[in-house]
């Protein structure tokens, strides 16, 4: 019983760390970007995320400043406020293949990129991967970097993860 | 055998209330290691054992087409079809079983009133009026005939309580206004609204009123006739029979008025090139092959409801939502939504900051069902400024050892979160 309750707290624990709560509870780069050049909305419709990410990106393709707004769940939230942390500083080429990634690491599907992508190294952006055990939560925390990807290719459409 | 078995559960004598729990094979599981706790009846309850067998018995040794056949299995089928609809009189207290049609569920049954019986009658100006609490299915199908028609939809405020403002909603009925459409029980606040004084205002102004009764067929005993309701529609999956199988009681002198909603076979009398004879009520209104063996669960669903008892059920109910709705409120940080005086079944809530979803990951973790997020009722959502709720929803299986789980499971969450 006891290991049974030990493992199954360790669970939680994985999926709840406490760097995803900080960034749920004090996200970064909270906020609208006014001088954006993308920008791209995300909904959940299961369970109501709703997030818009702003990004200022250079003419050599380099993501200058990256912000979110809007309400989501502590997963959504947080993988938004990581997301704006990671991308400051890259071109966005860097971030595709980040986006590509980190939507299959977040899938438990360790195996689907290689080549250049393999080596990527996810950082903290790790903090993520406690949703594999949790499928219905895998879709908020990948959002915000459907959200990402929208914006670089400049669709018009929110994306929806539904 | 099968047949004396029917006979005695019309006979038996009232189960204790207790005892039910055993009937539902779904609810004797462990999930994530926990024995599970269900309180999510309000999107979809569970099946009791009669129901199952009903529909494999069916299945196994009753099935045809209905309407049709000359050969035995056909009269069978149609037998025990046609008897749930008479079932689902009796359930109801429609006055004649050709009141009685059956659709997919209430969303199928409104969107058969909005384009069959409003449709034909609505000018550009008029008002379909409903209220600020509805369910999406008693709002979409309203809209998608205004932008038809140029008709208005007017929406009624509610209270704080999460109750409709009967004395507004009174006021909104002007002569524009050619349907009022309104919960019986609001899916997201558990409100019960006053069907009796919404529908005598409705008609003293010749105004006639549909109810979306999905949240309460499981939980309040129907009669139709006493409330003069016009359209009831319900659902049979949020009261222990199948889903895709619901109901449409209207009057048959309006439904006497009313084209078909959709056409193809059983609908009619005679097909022929120059024209067609639609079929007499209520067939008319069920065109296709329809979905027999979820009205033979449907059926099995309501003697299973009566062997019970309606009254005990209701009094089951209410003593343990009370004990819901007090236990919650012994949690620092709980936030009730939908504290209306008159209320069932359900309780919407929050718990400090902690998102809706998150809630019900960790609940269902520890082997406790709730619904979380908007109960398809985003206007209501917005209403409280909120972008959702925590929902537990009680049927007759739930007992005060699920409630105190729930809470058990929700000092876990803050824990987690503190």
């Amino acid at each position: 019983m006891k290991d049974k309750d030990t493992s199954k707290a360790d669970e939680l624990r994985e999926l709840y760390r406490e760097l995803i709560l900080d960034h749920a509870r004090s996200p970064r780069h909270f906020g609208k970007l006014t001088d954006a050049t993308h920008s791209a909305e995300g909904i959940n419709p299961l369970c109501g995320d709703k997030l818009k990410l702003y990004f200022r990106i250079l003419e050599n393709g380099q993501i200058d400043a990256a912000c979110f707004e809007g309400s989501g769940c502590a997963i959504s939230v947080a993988s938004a406020s990581l997301l704006t942390d990671t991308v400051i500083g890259m071109n966005t080429s860097d971030a595709l293949d980040f986006f590509a990634v980190v939507v299959s690491r977040l899938r438990g599907d360790v195996d689907a990129n290689n080549g250049k992508r393999a080596a990527i190294d996810l950082g903290k952006i790790r903090a993520l991967e406690g949703v594999k055990e949790f499928p219905s939560r895998v879709k908020c925390a990948s959002l915000a970097w459907h959200a990402l990807n929208s914006a670089i290719h400049q669709d018009s459409q929110a994306v929806s993860t539904e | 055998m099968t047949h004396s078995a029917k006979v005695s559960i019309l006979t038996a004598e009232p189960r204790p209330i207790a005892a039910c729990r055993a009937d539902f094979p779904g609810l004797a599981q462990e999930i994530n290691g926990e024995p599970l706790v269900y309180l999510d009846s309000a999107a979809s309850s569970q099946a009791p054992n009669v129901v199952i067998d009903a529909v494999a018995d069916y299945q196994r040794h009753d099935h045809a087409n209905v309407h049709r056949g000359v050969h035995t299995l056909s009269h069978r089928a149609t037998d025990l079809y046609e008897g749930a609809r008479d079932a689902v009189q009796e359930f109801i207290g429609a006055g004649s079983r050709t009141e009685i049609v059956f659709t997919r569920g209430t969303t199928e049954a409104i969107n058969l009133v909005a384009q069959s019986y409003c449709r034909p009658k609505l000018d550009a100006g008029d008002k379909i009026l409903i209220t600020h609490l509805e369910h999406h299915s008693n709002i979409v199908p309203w809209q998608m005939l205004c932008k038809q028609t140029g008709a208005e939809l007017v929406v009624a405020p509610i209270e704080q309580t999460g109750q409709v403002d009967t004395r507004q909603l009174i006021e909104l009925m002007d002569d524009r206004v050619r349907i009022v459409a309104v919960a019986h029980v609001s899916n997201a606040l558990g409100s019960i609204l006053p069907l009796e004084e919404i529908i005598q205002a409705a008609h003293h102004r010749d105004i006639p009123v549909l109810v979306d009764g999905a949240q309460a067929v499981p939980h309040l005993s129907i009669d139709v006739r006493t409330l003069d309701a016009d359209f009831y529609a319900f659902s049979g999956h949020k009261m222990f029979a199948p889903t895709g199988i619901g109901i449409l009681y209207a009057k048959e002198a309006l439904l006497e008025t009313m084209p078909p909603y959709q056409g193809g076979g059983d609908m009619i009398l005679e097909v022929r090139f120059d024209g067609t004879t639609y079929n007499e009520l209520p067939y008319k209104f069920e065109a296709g092959t329809p979905n027999i063996s979820g009205a033979i669960g449907l059926g099995a669903a309501i003697h299973y409801l009566n062997s019970v008892g309606l009254d005990e059920i209701a009094a089951h109910e209410n003593r343990l939502l009370a004990y819901l709705t007090r236990s919650l409120e012994g949690i620092d940080d709980i936030r009730l939504i939908g504290t209306a005086d008159n209320k069932a079944s359900v309780q919407s809530f929050l718990l400090g900051d902690i998102h809706p979803h998150d809630i019900g990951t960790i609940l269902d973790h520890q082997g406790v069902a709730i619904r979380t997020g908007h109960h398809c009722a985003m206007p209501v959502m917005d209403f409280y400024g909120i972008p959702g709720t925590a929902r537990a929803s009680l049927a007759l299986y739930n007992n005060e050892d699920d409630i105190d789980r729930l809470i058990a499971a929700l000092a876990k969450t803050k824990e987690i979160f503190a």
